[in-house]
């Protein structure tokens, strides 16, 4: 454990998830504002309560500093940390040291995207196509399917991991998505109906992949003190840990994610192990991404994913480890490409016990909350966030 | 869809630079060069003017083998804009028998036949601007 712990310090106070999955009318920044308004009414806080502002690469512009002049903030403490799909849940571990620190009382972090309507993603092109590493990876028709599926194959290669056990995971996400009214995709679907849709990449077939969406969230967290003026029920961050990892010259090992290294620094920060955790948001971009993210957390032994998540283990509210149950990104909502955030909020959801009924998990004590950004064990961004219930 | 190379599939222009120039003038001579850390013989992939292994910025190019196996690969079937005609092609990782695992698509065979272990050899897709891509076919 680090010298100077952020556990329980710093607590969310505010959460909230645009519901909307296609938004033709609004601006990229009209649907930050939405978000950030939701997630402070949410706390019972306002815009001139914010000290602290943090972005990534979905916010337009300057990122944070051209958002905080849109949203007419003033703040003392801005961030931009960009590790794709994982930035919210790093912010939200910034947030929380700083909170800690006592740099900041109350920091906004917020998300928003068009993809399904708005044409392009995040990220600008120019940036990317600059990359050192462009010239060596872009010229073969790479894809993000693509990417994950090369982590599939040799997952399959190693463990003996089958596509039925890879589209258990779906079947989990939509057995919750069909209680939620604004999940992108609200039917409940078989492991036959996931292995028999469209291969993209093999092994992955349309079903193994997430939805695309508009839309985004926000989320506050605040001091001790300032939680202690609210009448929200808070919850409190009790470990956190981010990780990189890359191509290592060369010597990639397609097998693992960051998570293995994310996880027990969150882990060890909060004091507790994976079999203390009662709930998980794990991302979703794909089946296979839950799965080693499953493994590398220590939920099960590494190559036991496909065993592990068979036989509704990952159902809630009854499984071993109820897991998304908003649905996630493979049904409800992957807003501006980007799944980080909608883990943390439901996994607030769950410790509040406002989760919907069919699907909250009782007694729920202690979740967790992963992020994975940028392309699964190869150029990636991992973040783990461990809370508690309290209040 | 732009040109197509040898291989049949899109052969995209890469963009060199200073670091990367003497990779790809090899490339259009159909030779794999790669760089060599004059430290800790560490093979450095993808090629840059230090080791990301020690710091090192001592390096030395050395045409490498061109032989490799298959790491992981897999049948790409649906892919949007201008590889969308290619498809269905394999995308892979080809470790290199001096040790780099590199993004590659492996050709001139059935794509169905392609699989994890195979070995393969290098052959060089040339763009229309001069420097090949490193692409692999079946030894």
């Amino acid at each position: 454990m680090p010298p100077v712990t952020i556990r329980g310090k710093a607590l969310i106070a505010g959460a909230y998830e645009h519901p909307g999955r296609e938004l033709p009318d609004r601006t990229l920044p009209q649907i930050h504002a939405e978000v950030a308004a939701g997630a402070l009414a949410d706390a019972g806080l306002s815009l001139s309560d914010v000290d602290a502002y943090y972005s990534a690469g979905d916010a337009p512009g300057f990122g944070a500093l051209s958002m905080v002049e849109y949203l007419g903030l003033d703040c003392s403490y801005i961030d931009d940390t960009e590790t794709g799909g994982s930035a919210y849940l790093v912010h939200a571990q910034h947030a929380a040291a700083a909170i800690a620190a006592g740099h900041v009382n109350v920091a906004l972090i917020t998300l928003a995207g068009k993809p399904r309507t708005g044409g392009a993603g995040p990220g600008g092109s120019a940036r990317f196509s600059s990359a050192p590493e462009a010239s060596f990876e872009n010229q073969f028709g790479m894809s993000v399917p693509g990417g994950y599926a090369l982590a599939a194959a040799r997952h399959m290669h190693e463990f003996g991991t089958t596509s039925e056990q890879l589209a258990e995971v779906k079947v989990a996400a939509s057995t919750h998505a069909q209680h939620n009214p604004n999940a992108f995709l609200q039917d409940v679907v078989t492991v036959d109906e996931v292995v028999s849709s469209p291969m993209i990449s093999d092994p992955l077939h349309r079903l193994d992949c997430c939805v695309i969406t508009d839309g985004g969230g926000a989320l506050v967290l605040v001091s001790e003190a300032v939680a202690a003026s609210l009448d929200r029920h808070c919850v409190p961050v009790l470990g956190t840990g981010t990780s990189i990892k890359h191509t290592s010259g060369g010597r990639i090992d397609l097998s693992h994610t960051g998570a293995s290294r994310s996880g027990p620094l969150a882990f060890a920060e909060a004091g507790l192990t994976p079999a203390d955790i009662d709930y998980v948001s794990i991302y979703d971009s794909f089946t296979i991404t839950v799965l080693m993210t499953l493994e590398d957390l220590g939920f099960c032994a590494k190559g036991d994913g496909g065993r592990f998540v068979s036989d509704g283990a990952l159902q809630a509210p009854g499984g071993v480890l109820p897991f998304n149950t908003d649905g996630g990104g493979l049904c409800n909502n992957h807003p501006a490409n980007r799944g980080g955030m909608t883990k943390v909020i439901e996994a607030v959801r769950q410790l509040r016990g406002e989760a919907h009924a069919a699907v909250q998990v009782p007694d729920c004590e202690l979740a967790l909350a992963h992020g994975t950004g940028g392309s699964l064990a190869t150029r990636m961004g991992s973040a783990t966030l461990v809370m508690g219930r309290s209040s | 869809m732009s040109e197509l190379g040898p291989s049949g599939l899109p052969v995209p222009t890469p963009n060199p630079n200073l670091e990367t120039q003497r990779f790809w003038d090899a490339t259009a001579e159909d030779r794999l060069e790669l760089p060599r850390c004059d430290d800790c013989d560490h093979v450095v992939w993808y090629p840059r003017e230090r080791c990301d292994q020690c710091g090192s910025t001592s390096l030395t190019w050395f045409e490498a083998s061109g032989r490799g196996t298959v790491y992981s690969c897999t049948v790409t079937r649906r892919i949007p804009g201008s590889w969308r005609a290619a498809a269905p092609f394999v995308l892979a990782y080809v470790e290199l028998d001096e040790g780099p695992r590199v993004v590659t698509n492996i050709v001139g065979c059935d794509p169905e036949t392609v699989h994890i272990g195979q070995p393969v050899q290098a052959v060089f897709d040339p763009t229309p601007d001069g420097p090949a891509l490193l692409r692999f076919t079946p030894a």
